[in-house]
């Protein structure tokens, strides 16, 4: 077993909404009376069944309550337990599958306040990513500006199965407030739910949507490259939150490939794929899809060429590892100190600034 | 300004072993090659109404191509006609100089993919006549594949078993991109027949469900659209999986065509991972996804996974089988792979051999 | 470098391109817009005959969605998988530092000049003012 270094940054945690009732201090008097008096309950995605084993691991299910709502759970079960000096909340919390630019707009305010005073407030070492009402480009823009103010906001999050691919150039006013705000967009696994979740239609199971996970990243990152949002943002950082990484050479080499014969369809593409990913593209280490074998995983890491790509994660309160097995076995310990330390604190500049 | 060539192929390459090439795909110059094999209520209605795709277009596809046809520009055929229609003209463009002994024939442009399951099943099955004719009954090299109305299950399978036994097929095809994954309950009737007849599928990259290209909407480009196969590849071979065709039909043996096959490690991983603790969600499946796959998956191997370093490449394969990889070179379509270019040194014989023929051979059927 | 002289310089007018084998090495002569090239006809990549794919000019942007659009005619297509090599340099421009067709200096010399071979034989109605085109391999 390789052991996590203490002071280390886990870059996706998930608090975790009891109820969208918890939501309503944080709403004004017209969105409060709309969720009651229209008896909406809560947004919960089909992504995260509450009850589903990848929710949840078994020794970190509260009694009562969704698993990830206790801070003191996540304290014990999280923070203290592998040392981290620094825990990245990233809500999932399903405000993307609504499709009112307002109605939205109110539920991510909500969310993100309540990030702020129930987590952040509580306790030094949480950060927050904002979540942004995808429905309105505009709306989202001027949710991370007033976010942003906060220094303990370090991230803005998206979904990676949307309502357009991410590339597309609608986007790219989020991409550019991000840039000039030193934050970094956070791109978790999970669905609004707007298209079907895979490329070939709606599936029939949970476990297949989770699979297709993968997937969606694959085509998110070739739609980021194509289109050129690291042309235009070069400081752009990107992290890929929940999303696997043992797929990136494989996906690499086609990309790589199609790229050479079909290069003047998108002439701004003007390095190898493989470069804008060194250089602008990060992944979270959990969950880690390999079999737990040394051999194996030196050999993907020697494929992927680099050492920086990968960030500690725990992906709490998921299930992606038994006890005290967040680290794959036979990592050098400087690997471990970039994967733990020096990537996270590279990708996160507002971390830099607090510890500074 | 830009002229046309038709030069005379050049056997600049000329490859003493016999190969298999798993992936050709033959051409009609015009729908009216069809008509001998169709009724003539649909000749007026093709003239009237033509063929609608679950994509809008009439003419073309939703993401142009990078080439003419997305084929070859040598390819053009000196007759006249696309590139890919000209038996002669393949044989001396490809079955000859590169000794291919064995042409497996994957029509596309076929019926699937239309909305019109009537029409659809029209085509494929004159396609499927039509490939005898034209192709298989002149050169016994080259081997068919029955093309099916995949939407529409009682008339796909109708067609599989009208077929049973007859020598000039070697596959059933079936496109990637479907209604639904294609491991949904309305396309087992498809898999019943071809279990029944003993035939393995085929499923190409392609075709048109209707769906967005992603699973976060359409995208912009055609180089999403092709490096996009491989995404959907990896959709339904997680479809077929974990809807358990393979637990429903153990004797069924599949061929990925066309979608590379570097991906398919991460794949077995993340679903063994996922199916250790979502088993009971499934619990019919009474093996590791990875092992179904492992079983039952048979790679073509166009367009081949070209990394930097081949030792990557060799651990891939290690994982796959050597015994499951099969050669095709996709002519006459432009991101044709070169026999002998595309193994790099340091493949024993013995699965050079594989690769570019036993393997075929064998899944096949063929002494 | 031995001399080749391939053919008077009406008989390639511009936009047309020869083909033609030279001690076993397949090559084509281009004329763009007045100027000759010489190309190896096989692409470097997987040997495809380079020089029968289409001409097209250089896209380069500097910024997604603007595209500038230069060297109109000059960047051949290879047939099969679509690189971009520029006719003049051989230059490709994917993986630029990693491929490059071979080019072969053309040039144009008068008739006066042109070295004694087979083609001078069968051009005896050709007057020695005519220009030639030559090879230089």
């Amino acid at each position: 077993m390789t052991s996590p270094l203490p002071g280390g940054v886990d870059c996706d945690l998930h608090p975790a909404v009891p109820h969208l009732t918890s939501l309503l201090p944080y709403m004004n008097d017209y969105w409060r009376d709309q969720v009651t008096t229209r008896g909406m309950t809560d947004l919960v995605s089909q992504s995260y069944p509450t009850n589903s084993p990848i929710s949840s691991r078994p020794d970190w299910r509260p009694g009562q309550g969704k698993p990830g709502s206790d801070l003191a759970d996540m304290q014990k079960q999280a923070l203290d337990r592998f040392g981290t000096a620094f825990g990245i909340c990233n809500p999932l919390y399903g405000v993307q599958m609504v499709f009112s630019e307002d109605m939205q707009d109110a539920f991510c305010r909500a969310l993100n306040d309540w990030l702020a005073k129930e987590w952040l407030d509580k306790d030094a070492r949480l950060r927050g990513s904002i979540v942004i009402p995808i429905q309105s480009v505009e709306k989202s823009v001027a949710e991370i500006e007033r976010c942003a103010k906060d220094k303990r906001f370090v991230q803005v999050l998206m979904l990676v199965m949307g309502d357009m691919p991410l590339g597309k150039r609608a986007y790219w006013p989020i991409y550019a407030a991000a840039e000039r705000l030193g934050l970094p967009i956070g791109v978790h696994a999970g669905s609004a739910y707007h298209n079907p979740p895979t490329a070939v239609g709606w599936g029939s199971y949970h476990i297949e949507d989770y699979v297709a996970q993968a997937t969606a990243f694959q085509t998110q990152l070739t739609s980021l490259i194509v289109e050129g949002v690291f042309a235009r943002h070069p400081n752009l950082k990107m992290v890929m939150l929940e999303s696997g990484f043992t797929w990136l050479p494989a996906y690499l080499w086609r990309l790589h490939k199609f790229w050479r014969g079909i290069r003047m369809e998108t002439p701004w593409v003007d390095r190898a794929p493989l470069e804008i990913v060194r250089s602008n593209i990060r992944f979270s280490l959990q969950p880690v899809d390999a079999p737990p074998d040394p051999a194996t995983l030196n050999r993907l890491f020697d494929h992927m060429q680099s050492d920086e790509l990968l960030l500690f994660s725990t992906d709490y309160p998921h299930w992606q590892f038994d006890g005290d097995e967040v680290l794959p076995p036979g990592l050098s310990p400087e690997l471990v100190r970039k994967i733990m330390i020096d990537n996270p604190l590279a990708t996160y500049g507002r971390l830099q600034v607090a510890l500074a | 300004m830009n002229v046309q060539f038709r030069p005379e192929p050049s056997a600049s390459v000329s490859v003493k072993t016999a190969i298999a090439d798993c992936d050709i795909h033959p051409a009609r110059a015009t729908n009216a090659e069809l008509f001998p094999f169709m009724a003539k209520r649909w000749h007026e209605h093709l003239e009237a109404y033509g063929k609608q795709a679950y994509h809008g277009m009439m003419e073309g596809p939703p993401y142009p191509k990078a080439q003419p046809n997305a084929s070859r520009r040598d390819a053009w055929p000196p007759e006249g006609g696309p590139q890919g229609s000209s038996l002669s003209f393949m044989q001396r463009q490809l079955l000859d100089p590169y000794n291919v002994a064995l042409g497996v024939l994957n029509p596309l442009n076929s019926g699937q993919g239309l909305r019109n399951q009537d029409l659809a099943g029209a085509i494929c099955s004159a396609i499927n006549d039509w490939q005898i004719e034209k192709w298989t009954a002149k050169d016994s090299r080259l081997k068919g594949s029955i093309v099916v109305a995949n939407e529409d299950g009682v008339s796909a399978a109708a067609e599989i078993r009208k077929r049973a036994g007859d020598p000039n097929f070697v596959q059933v095809l079936l496109l990637s991109r479907t209604v639904e994954p294609l491991g949904q309950r309305r396309y087992w009737p498809v898999y019943e027949a071809a279990a029944e007849i003993g035939l393995p599928i085929g499923i190409h990259a392609f075709g048109f469900g209707g769906n967005p290209l992603t699973p976060s909407g359409w995208p912009s480009f055609y180089i999403e659209e092709m490096v996009g196969h491989a995404q959907c590849q990896q959709t339904v071979l997680a479809s077929l999986v974990l809807e358990g065709v393979f637990e429903r039909y153990p004797k069924l043996k599949m061929v990925m065509i066309e979608a590379g096959f570097g991906w398919a490690p991460s794949l077995g991983w993340r679903l063994d991972k996922n199916f250790e603790r979502l088993h009971s969600e499934v619990p019919y499946l009474k093996r590791k996804p990875s092992e179904y796959i492992r079983d039952h998956i048979w790679w073509t191997t166009q367009p081949m996974e070209d990394p930097e370093r081949r030792d990557h490449l060799f651990q891939v394969i290690e994982w796959i089988g050597w015994d499951k990889l099969l050669f095709a070179t996709d002519y006459p379509h432009w991101d044709f792979d070169d026999p002998s270019r595309v193994l790099p040194a340091g493949v024993s014989d013995a699965n050079r051999e594989a690769f570019y023929l036993g393997n075929a051979k064998k899944l096949y059927g063929i002494s | 470098m031995v001399r080749h002289v391939i053919a008077p310089v009406e008989e390639l007018p511009p936009g047309s391109r020869k083909f033609l084998t030279i001690d076993e090495r397949p090559i084509a002569i281009f004329n763009i817009k007045g100027e000759f090239f010489g190309l190896l006809n096989r692409c470097p990549h997987q040997g495809a005959a380079l020089c029968e794919g289409p001409l097209i000019g250089l896209a380069q942007s500097s910024d997604p969605g603007e595209i500038e659009y230069t060297k109109l005619g000059e960047i051949i297509r290879c047939p099969w998988h679509g690189w971009e090599f520029d006719i003049r340099t051989g230059q490709s421009y994917c993986d630029p530092k990693r491929f490059r067709a071979r080019a072969y200096p053309v040039n144009v010399e008068s008739g006066s000049s042109v070295v004694k071979g087979p083609y001078v034989a069968e051009t005896l109605a050709v007057s020695v003012e005519s220009d030639y085109v030559v090879v230089d391999l």
